[in-house]
């Protein structure tokens, strides 16, 4: 973990984190991905927007393993994932991506039967092996920094909506993830409580973390994003900056699909 | 009809009453420990993914869940000896079969509780680059076990119920004791009266406690 975290450092801004190459995903007879291919690199917040059924979850779910792609590889930092928990031979294991790689979900999946605390922690001492008392600061911190340190004690059904994201948030920081993927971390939130996340999202995004990003908000995409990607028909129909993805959409779908939500 | 209760001279009894009521709770409790092991082992082999495991996990399931226990324990007693060619003690066929019975009900309770659990639960595990039994052991079973407490309440208390049924192959329970003390005085009211109260003394509190508990789980939510 120390040295991992050092390594990347000293890698250049410009190198890819994290790699899709060739990506396809097929549930029995319905292909879903058609072949992606994405590079993302540090810093970079990278979002994903398309209709519903595009792939875009599908696609994202794929980078950390969370769904294994029917064909196609993707790499960490330069190195292709294998298919078993553990690292073997060349391929990193599925276990020591997902340390690296953050998830954050649609519907939080905070772990009810501990606390806001213990959801935090519980990453660092049982998959990291970190001292209870250091990773019990290191959550303090986070907790802090997405507004909730007083609530740590609470248990995850006595929290709002927009709370238990930002707890589930502060639990994928506590890995020290190189990359974060958020899964439409504000589909499920009440509209009143969609800003306090997305707050701390702009917020990691200023602060350098690496992201990619499906979500349904364009404003939000359009300015939080150093890139926009376009997921049609489950292969990347359009890809550039916010100005020219969502702002001057150039593709007649495109322009549909953005126009929808500009309301 | 007037019947003169006589509580008396079944009462000089007492010593075989609470020996069988001894008996009743060491079967129901061995029975519940074995079933507990033997239910885990029963629902790992279901949830493997192995289709051969599942196999024998479900044949032994639904046999044991689709004949009544005092067939079973006939057949083990007088029926499986004539099948190895050697005879079984009845208080090991009685503990084995009570075992069996309660762990095919045990396994399908904790492997609903299981399967009920939010698939985002593993995923969260999972995410955080928990291994499949980290994910398991920590975050699935905690919440699964918690969820299957009022049926396996519910399971051990009809155990505590069927194990009347080894006095059948002459295991001296409870049940067996009431009809030795019966025989003796010739009493059945007040003899089965007194073993029907024993029962219930045993057990009010159980469901009581298994109510309280329930509600104390809710709060919790």
């Amino acid at each position: 973990m120390e040295r991992m975290q050092h390594m990347s450092k000293n890698t250049d801004p410009g190198e890819a984190v994290i790699e899709a190459i060739g990506l396809h995903k097929s549930y029995g007879p319905i292909e879903v991905l058609k072949g992606l291919d994405l590079k993302l690199e540090r810093g970079e917040v990278v979002a994903l927007i398309g209709p519903s059924g595009s792939g875009k979850s599908t696609f994202i779910r794929c980078l950390n393993m969370m769904e294994i792609p029917t064909d196609g590889t993707i790499r960490f930092r330069q190195k292709p994932i294998g298919k078993s928990f553990r690292d073997k031979g060349a391929h990193l294991g599925i276990g020591t991506l997902r340390r690296h790689v953050g998830m954050v979900f649609q519907h939080f999946n905070l772990f009810p039967h501990k606390t806001v605390l213990e959801n935090v922690t519980e990453g660092p001492i049982v998959v990291c092996g970190r001292p209870k008392r250091e990773a019990e600061a290191l959550a303090m911190e986070l907790l802090n920094q997405v507004g909730l340190a007083e609530k740590h004690a609470a248990y995850p059904n006595h929290l709002s909506g927009g709370q238990k994201q930002r707890v589930a948030i502060a639990r994928a920081l506590a890995m020290e993830p190189e990359v974060l993927l958020l899964d439409e971390v504000t589909s499920a939130l009440d509209p009143e409580l969609v800003g306090e996340v997305l707050a701390v999202i702009r917020n990691l995004a200023e602060n350098g973390m690496t992201m990619a990003i499906v979500t349904h908000e364009m404003a939000f995409a359009a300015d939080v994003a150093s890139r926009v990607i376009f997921l049609d028909q489950g292969v990347i129909a359009e890809t550039g900056t916010p100005e020219d993805v969502i702002l001057n959409p150039q593709n007649p779908r495109l322009q549909g699909f953005v126009a929808r939500f500009k309301g | 009809m007037t019947y003169t209760w006589d509580f008396h001279s079944v009462w000089q009894y007492w010593d075989l009453f609470l020996w069988g009521l001894w008996i009743t709770v060491v079967y129901t409790l061995g029975s519940i420990a074995f079933g507990v092991a033997i239910g885990f082992a029963t629902c790992a082999a279901r949830l493997s993914g192995s289709m051969i495991l599942i196999s024998i996990a479900r044949v032994y399931q639904e046999i044991f869940r689709c004949t009544p226990l005092l067939v079973q324990l006939l057949w083990f007693y007088y029926a499986f000896p004539l099948l190895v060619g050697a005879s079984i003690d009845n208080r090991v066929a009685a503990m084995l079969t009570l075992s069996l019975y309660v762990g095919a009900f045990y396994a399908e309770i904790f492997r609903g509780a299981i399967v009920s659990i939010d698939r985002g639960q593993r995923e969260a595990a999972a995410a955080i680059g928990m291994s499949p039994w980290q994910s398991m052991t920590r975050i699935i079973l905690p919440q699964a076990m918690k969820r299957a407490l009022p049926a396996f309440i519910n399971q051990s208390v009809i155990q505590f119920k069927n194990t009347s049924l080894v006095s059948v192959i002459s295991v001296a329970d409870l049940a067996y004791m009431a009809a030795v003390v019966n025989g003796q005085t010739y009493r059945p009211l007040e003899s089965y009266t007194l073993m029907a109260f024993l029962y219930i003394a045993m057990l009010l509190p159980i469901t009581q406690a298994a109510d309280w508990v329930e509600r104390r789980l809710r709060v919790s939510d």
